[in-house]
C-alpha cells in the first residue's frame, strides 16, 4: 500500500512562504512526477512527504493514517537522492543492507534480499566494492537497490538522473519505469525535465512558485493545458503564443499553437522568413521571423524539408489544435 | 601548464628551507647536547661544549633522584588524556548540532568561543585561582583536567565543526530515510566518516594539553604537578642548572615528540582536511 494524501499542506522558511496551502491525492501504485522550473518548490514538497522538513501547516496522511508528526525513519518511505547519498565507508553490499540492518531483520533474510536486489540491478559483480570505485550509473543503481530492499510503501526520487550523462539518463529512465511496472509500488519523482515527466508519469503535477498549476496524465496536459504556463512548460519545442489581432480573430486574448501543429509549404495563411533551421534527421525545427505573429515562431516539420536560411515560407496552423487563453492566461474552453 | 622552476631556484629554495628548519630545531638539539654534559661543561663556550668535553648520563640520574619523573609523567598523561576525553564528550554533540541543525546564532556562538582564546590567560588567573582555592581544587589532577578541557574546548569544537561540515547532509538524511535512529545515524554513519578528523583533533589536543604551561604551573605545586612543573623546578632561585634543566626538558618533551613524530602524517592530513576537494 502506498496512498498519500496532502491536506492544506504549506511550508514557510522564516517569513518566506515557499508553498502556499495545497491539496494533493496520490493513489496506491501510481507513478507521480512533480515537475516545474527550478525553485518552484517541487523538491521541498517531496521533502515534506519524506518528513525531512516539517510542514508549517496542514497534514499528510499515508495509507489513511496521519503521518504529519511521524519522523522520516518511521514513515515507511524510501528515497533516492540527486547526489545518490551512498555511505562512502561501506561496500555496495553494506549500503544496500543498511535499511534492513536498521530494521533489525534476520541475517539470512538480509542476505537473500541484498542478493536479489543486486541481481535485479546488475550489481552482483560489484557487490564488495566501495561507492568511490563505481561509475555514476552504478552508484545510481546502488541508491535504487538501497531503496527497494525494504519494500517501502512508496519511493521518493529527487532528481535522480540529473547527474548522469544524456545517454545513461535515457537508459536509467527506462529502468526506473520498468521497475515501477514490476514492483507496482507508488513512486513520486521530482524533475525539472519535462521529457522525463512526459515519458515516465501516470500523473504529472506541474508546479510554479509552490502552487500546483495542473494535475493530470501526460497527454491531458499536452492536449488541454489549463493555462499558458503549463502549455509552455509541457512539450518540446515550446508552444508558440500569439497575441493581438490573430488572437482576437479566435475570440481570445492569446492563442497557442504547438510547433508540430503547423504545416509548412508554399501556400498558407501565415508567411515568414526562415531563420535558423535545426536538422535532427527525423524532424526539422524552423525558427521563423517576420511573421507579424510571434518572433520567432517555431515550426516542426517531419523529416528533411528543403527550406534554407532567408527563404520565404508559408504556414498553415491546424485549426482544431489551437489553444485559446484569456488575459489572465487561463484556457478558454 | 606547470609553472617552470629552474634547478638553481630549487636548490636555493631547498637550502633556505633547510637552514630555517635547522634554526628552529636548534634549541631542542642544544638541549639534547647539554643534557649529556656535566654542570661545569654545560656553561662553557659553545664550541668547547661540543668538542672539548666528555658525555655523561649524570644529569639524568641526579634529576631522577631529586624528583620523581614517573609521578610527573603520569600526571601529564592523565591530565592531557582526561581533558581530551572530557572535551570530546562536550564537543561532539555541540559540533554536531552546529553543523547539522544550525540556527541564526551559530556563527556568533562560534565566534564568541574563538574570542575566548584571545583573552590573555593571566587576566583571569586571580579569579580562577580563588575559585580553585575555595573548591579545594588547587593541586588536584581533577581540577587541572577541567581547566585544560575548558581552555581547549573552543579549538576542539571548531575543528570538529569544520570536519562535520564537510559531510554532505544528504548522506545523513539518507540514513534517516533508511530508518536509522539518531543514535544509529551518529554511530554508523557520521562517526566512521568523521574518524580522520576526530583523530587529528584528539592528537592536537593531547599535544596542546601536554605542552600547556601557564595553568599547570600556576595551579599545581606537587601532587598534581605535570612535566611542565617538573622542568620549571630546575630553574629556581638557587640558580640555573643548565645540564639538569636540559635533562629534565628532554625527559619531558621526549614522549610527546615521539608521539608527534609517529602521528604527523595523520595530523597533517586532518589539519588540511577539507582544504582541497
Amino acid at each position: 500500500m502506498g496512498q498519500i494524501q496532502l491536506k492544506q499542506v504549506s511550508k514557510s522558511f522564516g517569513d518566506v512562504e515557499v508553498i502556499p496551502p495545497l491539496d494533493l491525492q496520490i493513489e496506491d501504485g501510481e507513478f507521480v512526477v512533480f515537475v516545474g522550473p527550478s525553485g518552484c518548490g517541487k523538491s521541498t514538497l517531496l521533502r515534506l512527504i519524506a518528513g525531512l522538513e516539517d510542514v508549517t501547516s496542514g497534514s499528510i496522511d499515508i495509507d489513511g493514517d496521519d503521518a504529519t508528526a511521524v519522523p522520516p525513519a518511521k514513515r515507511g518511505l524510501a528515497m533516492v537522492f540527486q547526489s545518490y547519498a551512498l555511505y562512502p565507508h561501506m561496500s555496495v553490499r553494506k549500503n544496500i543492507a543498511f535499511p534492513l540492518k536498521m530494521a533489525k531483520m534476520d541475517k539470512s533474510e538480509v542476505d537473500k534480499r541484498v542478493a536479489n536486489a543486486a541481481s535485479v540491478l546488475n550489481l552482483t559483480d560489484y557487490i564488495d566494492r566501495r561507492p568511490s570505485q563505481l561509475s555514476g550509473g552504478q552508484r545510481q543503481r546502488v541508491a535504487i537497490g538501497r531503496a527497494i530492499v525494504r519494500e517501502p510503501a512508496a519511493f521518493l526520487f529527487d532528481e535522480p538522473l540529473s547527474n548522469l550523462d544524456a545517454a545513461l539518463r535515457v537508459g536509467m529512465r527506462l529502468e526506473i519505469s520498468e521497475l515501477h511496472k514490476r514492483l507496482d509500488t507508488t513512486m513520486i519523482y521530482v524533475t525539472h525535465d519535462q521529457v522525463e515527466a512526459m515519458t515516465m508519469a501516470d500523473k504529472i503535477v506541474v508546479l510554479q512558485a509552490g502552487v500546483i498549476e495542473q494535475v493530470g496524465s501526460p497527454l491531458d496536459l499536452y492536449r488541454t493545458p489549463r493555462n499558458k504556463f503549463v502549455a509552455g512548460f509541457i512539450g518540446s519545442p515550446k508552444m508558440n503564443f500569439i497575441e493581438g489581432a490573430e488572437g482576437q480573430k479566435h475570440g481570445a486574448h492569446a492563442i497557442g499553437i504547438r510547433p508540430e501543429h503547423i504545416d509548412v509549404g508554399n501556400s498558407g495563411p501565415w508567411k515568414g522568413v526562415v531563420g535558423v533551421a535545426e536538422h535532427l534527421g527525423s524532424d526539422t525545427f524552423f525558427h521563423i521571423h517576420d511573421t507579424g505573429l510571434a518572433d520567432p515562431l517555431t515550426v516542426r516539420a517531419s523529416g528533411e524539408v528543403a527550406f534554407s536560411y532567408g527563404d520565404t515560407i508559408h504556414l498553415t496552423p491546424r485549426e482544431d489544435r489551437i489553444h485559446k487563453f484569456d488575459e489572465r492566461g487561463i484556457r478558454i474552453a | 601548464m606547470a609553472r617552470a622552476v629552474s634547478n638553481r631556484t630549487k636548490v636555493a629554495n631547498t637550502a633556505i628551507a633547510g637552514a630555517l628548519g635547522f634554526l628552529m630545531f636548534f634549541p631542542i638539539l642544544w638541549i639534547l647536547f647539554l643534557a649529556f654534559k656535566t654542570e661545569e661543561d654545560a656553561i662553557r663556550a659553545p664550541l668547547e661544549v661540543l668538542f672539548g668535553s666528555g658525555w655523561t648520563m649524570e644529569s639524568f640520574a641526579t634529576v631522577q633522584a631529586r624528583s620523581d619523573y614517573f609521578k610527573h609523567f603520569s600526571n601529564s598523561v592523565i591530565i592531557s588524556l582526561g581533558s581530551t576525553f572530557l572535551g570530546l564528550l562536550v564537543a561532539i554533540p555541540a559540533a554536531w548540532s552546529m553543523a547539522f541543525v544550525p540556527s541564526k546564532h551559530t556563527r556568533n556562538v562560534l565566534m564568541w568561543m574563538l574570542s575566548t582564546k584571545m583573552l590573555p590567560p593571566v587576566g583571569v588567573l586571580v579569579p580562577i585561582y580563588l575559585i580553585f582555592r575555595d573548591l579545594e581544587l588547587l593541586d588536584t589532577r581533577f581540577g587541572l583536567t577541567i581547566v585544560l578541557m575548558l581552555i581547549n574546548l573552543p579549538i576542539i569544537i571548531w575543528m570538529l565543526y569544520t570536519y562535520f561540515k564537510e559531510i554532505p547532509g544528504e548522506i545523513l538524511e539518507a540514513a534517516r530515510m533508511d530508518g536509522a535512529t539518531l543514535r544509529a545515524e551518529i554511530l554508523y554513519v557520521l562517526t566512521p566518516m568523521a574518524i580522520p578528523g576526530m583523530a587529528s583533533t584528539v592528537l592536537l589536543n593531547i599535544i596542546l594539553a601536554w605542552n600547556e604551561a601557564f595553568w599547570t604551573i600556576n595551579l599545581t605545586a606537587s601532587n598534581a604537578a605535570p612535566l611542565t612543573q617538573f622542568i620549571t623546578s630546575y630553574s629556581s632561585p638557587e640558580g640555573l642548572f643548565y645540564a639538569k634543566l636540559s635533562a629534565a626538558s628532554v625527559m619531558a618533551i621526549a614522549p610527546i615528540l615521539i608521539m608527534g613524530w609517529f602521528s604527523q602524517k595523520q595530523l597533517v592530513r586532518g589539519l588540511t582536511f577539507g582544504a582541497v576537494k
